[in-house]
């Protein structure tokens, strides 16, 4: 087995994507996700890649979408204030039907807001982002391990279903270091004939482009894109299922809220209480199934997320309203603690 | 077993690479650890602070609210995490730069000067791995033996000649004994 080393969950990031084949990286600096561009500025000019430190996000992602175009794999870093500038970017993308990686370690908003973790960016990263009807895979990592994993599955994702993926981390997750086993580095490259790579005169041209004036033409691509997600969601959903078997309470949350909330699980079940966690891992495609099932099971949900409660729409919408749904949030930078999760747990159980 | 260390300092102190030293010493005993820093503003100058995490089983939330152990480098990290120990907790002050005694008396106290101790050894920036080694003896929650497998981990290629210091900070904390206050 291979050695596990100690490492930040940027740096896991970084690591992975280099693994998974990724040699081009655009971005600009911004706290707390610098050290991805900082491993990547040292590694990619050693392995024949690409860093480069643009002008600005949107530069960075207009970068991104021109690699995408030529079918190798791409990423781009920010936090959550840069991701916001790159949203047209990653509309075009979307609208291309291109592969590539958009990391984002979200920090404390609106505005510009602080530099401390927070979860408020899931609506923009599952709802869409930018204009027009598109979906991004999101992927919600939990631990460093996963955010070296995950990097490495959106990648997958992203060239099996020709569709940009985000993973959604948190200052926290980025910045902290937990051992990691590095995964092997991938040989096997995805036939993209579709990219723009030159015809040398052999094939006809491939054309790459977000524009399309007849409205026949732009509905039946939008028909086109969501039957493919259609497959996305039947077939790419993730989640983690800790003590739900016997379960009364549920709570739901990913990310660092979710590992503040297995403390929370852990206390409650000691107090006697049935609890358990749903950890959605794709927060899109959302685990719908996974919530749906557990409302029938269970008397009542707990939603522990660092927003003003975003993630707990889905939640309602997956439980179609017919079980308490209750917030246990902090915001602004700003962590809960498992004691905060527990009193709503205990709140729930006395309703 | 789940053990929460909290190191808090001056920016500078090497309050990060101490935690670091000390997460990585329980990763290669095969333990659970996680490391995670202040990333904040307050680390350019103020006082900066790591959580370590060292478990038998996997680590839930990595934040550290009531601490097991506290090493404190300077008056602000005592005044601030003093209060947060939980009764029984083992506190770790560098007696040279905090003048206080610790207040609480369901806590146990241990003052050493260790930046006095790193001045007089002419290593005068390790007083964290001087309080790291005193750590590591009144605690036993890491082996001394085999920190030098660790910090040949933690310390960078190009800083290699530091290697023997720190090595040399860690005893000297190790050996320090003092009748406890």
């Amino acid at each position: 087995m291979a050695e596990k080393v100690l490492m930040k969950g940027n740096e896991a990031i970084a690591e992975a994507a280099i693994r998974a084949g990724c040699r081009h990286y655009f971005g600009y600096p911004i706290t707390p996700q610098t050290e991805i561009a900082a491993y990547m500025a040292k590694r990619m000019p050693k392995i024949g890649g690409t860093f480069l430190q643009a002008e600005s996000e949107i530069a960075a992602i207009n970068m991104v979408y021109g690699v995408a175009a030529a079918g190798m794999r791409v990423m781009t870093s920010s936090s959550s204030p840069g991701v916001s500038l790159k949203q047209e970017g990653i509309s075009y993308i979307a609208g291309c039907d291109l592969p590539a990686l958009i990391i984002n370690v979200q920090r404390g908003g609106p505005g510009l807001g602080g530099i401390q973790p927070s979860q408020s960016d899931y609506f923009q990263a599952t709802k869409g982002g930018g204009h027009g009807d598109y979906h991004l895979i999101v992927l919600a990592p939990a631990s460093v391990q996963e955010m070296a994993d995950l990097t490495i599955q959106a990648f997958t994702l992203a060239d099996k279903y020709r569709c940009p993926a985000m993973l959604l981390a948190d200052g926290t997750m980025g910045q902290m270091m937990e051992p990691v086993i590095l995964p092997e580095p991938q040989t096997s490259a995805v036939e993209k004939p579709w990219a723009v790579t030159g015809t040398q005169n052999k094939r006809p041209h491939n054309i790459i482009n977000s524009l399309c004036l007849r409205p026949e033409q732009l509905e039946k691509a939008n028909f086109e894109r969501y039957e493919k997600y259609k497959q996305i969601e039947a077939n790419e959903v993730l989640y983690e299922s800790f003590m739900m078997e016997d379960a009364e309470y549920c709570v739901v949350a990913f990310g660092i809220a979710a590992r503040v909330s297995k403390n929370a699980v852990i206390s409650a079940r000691k107090n006697g209480i049935k609890v358990g966690m749903i950890r959605p891992i794709t927060l899109w495609p959302f685990p719908t199934d996974a919530i749906a099932a557990a409302a029938k099971q269970v008397k009542g949900f707990v939603c522990a997320e660092l927003s003003m409660g975003q993630m707990i729409e889905d939640v309602r919408l997956a439980s179609a309203c017919t079980k308490p749904v209750l917030l246990c949030n902090r915001v602004g930078g700003m962590i809960i603690t498992p004691e905060e999760v527990l009193e709503k747990i205990n709140t729930l159980a006395a309703l | 077993m789940t053990t929460q260390i909290l190191i808090s300092g001056f920016g500078g102190q090497g309050v990060l690479f101490a935690g670091k030293f000390i997460a990585y010493k329980g990763l290669l005993e095969e333990k659970e650890v996680s490391w995670l820093p202040s990333y904040g503003p307050e680390m350019r100058g103020g006082t900066a602070s790591c959580s370590i995490i060292i478990s038998d089983e996997a680590v839930g939330s990595p934040i550290i609210a009531n601490p097991d152990v506290l090493i404190a480098m300077n008056l602000p990290s005592l005044d601030k995490y003093e209060p947060a120990c939980v009764p029984g907790a083992k506190l770790f002050l560098d007696e040279t730069l905090i003048t206080r005694k610790v207040t609480r008396t369901d806590v146990e106290a241990f003052y050493i000067p260790a930046t006095q101790l790193a001045r007089d050894a002419g290593i005068p920036t390790l007083g964290n791995m001087i309080l790291a080694g005193n750590m590591i003896r009144e605690t036993g929650i890491v082996a001394m033996e085999g920190v030098e497998e660790v910090l040949k981990k933690v310390i960078s290629a190009k800083h290699a000649d530091l290697l023997q210091a720190n090595l040399h900070a860690l005893q000297i904390g190790y050996q320090y004994t003092k009748e406890m206050l």
